[in-house]
């Protein structure tokens, strides 16, 4: 079944903008929930059954703030910053491969496309900080270039360790190759290099710090900096903020589930279709709350050691182990 | 494609946006009092540069615009101005002669420039015999690798001597280091 292109634009834009939105808003549902079970009481439970109504409540409340621009702030930035953070979000969503013909924009260079664009969330973060003049801003902004200048090359170094495997960028063609069975997922794939679990452990870890997620949560470290980059933003301002917050662990789960986990594949080579890449999807975004709430937040040289001095050999010895691999093993 | 409504409309306006960004990118990174705001300017700049190099046919280096000059080389820049001096520096006095030194400045900017534009409009270039390459990502990559190898190497020397010169900096800590 195809569309006329124009209405198969305005689909999957129309389907982008409610899936951001909707995931948005009840993954603060699933983390305020999960947070409240893991730390053994209910939760939001008043607005709805189960608080399920609870994010419109929020989002209604958000909405009816005013937004006030601190005196001495840069007016202009502060006003662009939650903008610049949410739009490279919404633009990856063109090459996610939700399923075997669920792709808005399939894209020989996808990858690349979501890598590049989510490097400017870090730009924008820091902008937003800048422009508030607030000192906890911009100590915030500071750690989360540091931060994300750290943990960008390690991720990078691990897609490249699949880019070797996999010889191309087009995600939809990588989540084909990995088709027939959960062993053929490049996360299991063994023969090829021994360390390929590893492999996706970095990842996944990268992907914590590029979203600012705990324990990685230096950008808005409630107990020591208010609320880091955010202090200043009122209403909607600060909801944007959080939306693309969620928008890129989204994004950052979907292309694991991409990677290495065989996308829309079924783990048993049959019945494959976008069902399996939303189930892994969401087990992997529960994972992200799970650790938030389970590990404390590290402290910041610890974190920058991680990087330099534990991530980044690692990576760079499975990258040279994959290419002597692939040189010698296989003709 | 050709059953979109108005495609080339809308591919003419694209087009234009981002030629408009590119220029007024590059406006705002030269005028502006502001660094942070010259910084953005320079990463606008990127994204219609990028932009151009989309309908060049290119979406490789598109995207390798983006990421490198903006995930990379603005981050640097406002990281540097934040480590620096996080609220800007009190207006200075106009230099004497900034006045005369601006001027130059645009004229010898202007001569080179139509210097340059003269070369590349009467120039009569020899023509591809026909595409040089498939324009893949493979294609690229071996030619790197291959026909110009030396230079891609020579870039990296270039980093090296950077990473270097950190390294000679941020020897001594914050120790001063011991008079010798």
């Amino acid at each position: 079944m195809t569309l006329p292109e124009p209405y198969r634009l305005a689909a999957f834009v129309l389907g982008a903008l409610a899936f951001v939105g909707l995931n948005a808003a009840y993954l603060v549902w699933v983390e305020r929930k999960g947070a409240a079970r893991f730390q053994r009481r209910p939760g939001p439970t008043e607005v709805g059954p189960e608080g399920l109504l609870q994010p419109i409540a929020d989002a209604i409340k958000l909405l009816s703030k005013q937004v006030i621009v601190p005196p001495g702030a840069d007016a202009l930035l502060f006003r662009l910053a939650p903008a610049v953070v949410m739009a490279p979000a919404l633009m990856t969503f063109a090459v996610l491969p939700f399923g075997a013909h669920l792709t808005a924009r399939p894209m020989s260079v996808g990858l690349l496309l979501a890598v590049a664009f989510g490097s400017i969330n870090v730009m924008a973060i820091l902008l937003g900080g800048w422009a508030s003049r607030n000192k906890y801003a911009i100590i915030s902004a500071a750690r989360v270039v540091s931060q994300n200048v750290a943990y960008e090359i390690p991720l990078l170094l691990v897609v490249i360790t699949l880019l070797m495997i996999t010889g191309t960028l087009d995600l939809s063609e990588i989540v084909r190759q990995q088709a027939g069975g959960f062993w053929r997922w490049n996360v299991f794939k063994l023969w090829v290099n021994p360390l390929m679990p590893v492999t996706f452990v970095i990842f996944f870890i990268c992907l914590l710090a590029e979203t600012n997620r705990a324990p990685f949560d230096m950008a808005e470290a409630e107990s020591e900096l208010v609320a880091g980059a955010f202090t200043e933003y009122a209403g909607m301002g600060f909801g944007v903020f959080f939306m693309a917050e969620y928008a890129n662990i989204v994004v950052g789960c979907a292309l694991a589930t991409a990677l290495f986990l065989g996308g829309w594949q079924s783990p048993f080579g049959i019945g494959s279709g976008v069902g399996w890449f939303l189930l892994k999807l969401y087990l992997l975004i529960f994972t992200v709350v799970w650790i938030r709430w389970t590990f404390p937040r590290t402290q910041f040289y610890g974190l920058l050691n991680l990087s330099w001095k534990i991530l980044i050999p690692i990576s760079l010895g499975t990258l040279g182990l994959t290419s002597v691999l692939l040189k010698f093993i296989r003709p | 494609m050709n059953t979109f409504p108005g495609a080339a409309w809308i591919l003419a306006g694209v087009f234009a946006l981002s030629g408009m960004l590119t220029v007024g990118g590059a406006l705002l990174a030269v005028t502006s009092q502001r660094v942070i705001r010259s910084v953005s300017g320079l990463a606008l700049g990127s994204v219609g540069l990028a932009g151009l190099y989309y309908f060049l046919h290119s979406p490789f280096l598109a995207l390798m615009e983006i990421l490198i000059y903006i995930g990379a080389v603005c981050v640097t820049i406002v990281f540097a101005v934040m480590l620096a001096e996080p609220d800007e520096p009190p207006p200075e006095k106009p230099r004497p002669r900034a006045r005369l030194e601006t001027a130059v400045a645009l004229l010898v900017s202007l001569a080179a420039g139509g210097a340059l534009a003269w070369l590349g409009l009467h120039t009569r270039w020899p023509v591809a015999r026909a595409r040089t390459g498939d324009g893949s990502l493979r294609s690229l990559g071996v030619e790197l690798l291959s026909t110009y190898c030396l230079a891609f190497e020579l870039i990296s020397l270039v980093l090296l001597l950077a990473i270097l010169g950190a390294l000679v900096l941020a020897r001594h800590g914050r120790t001063p280091p011991p008079a010798s």
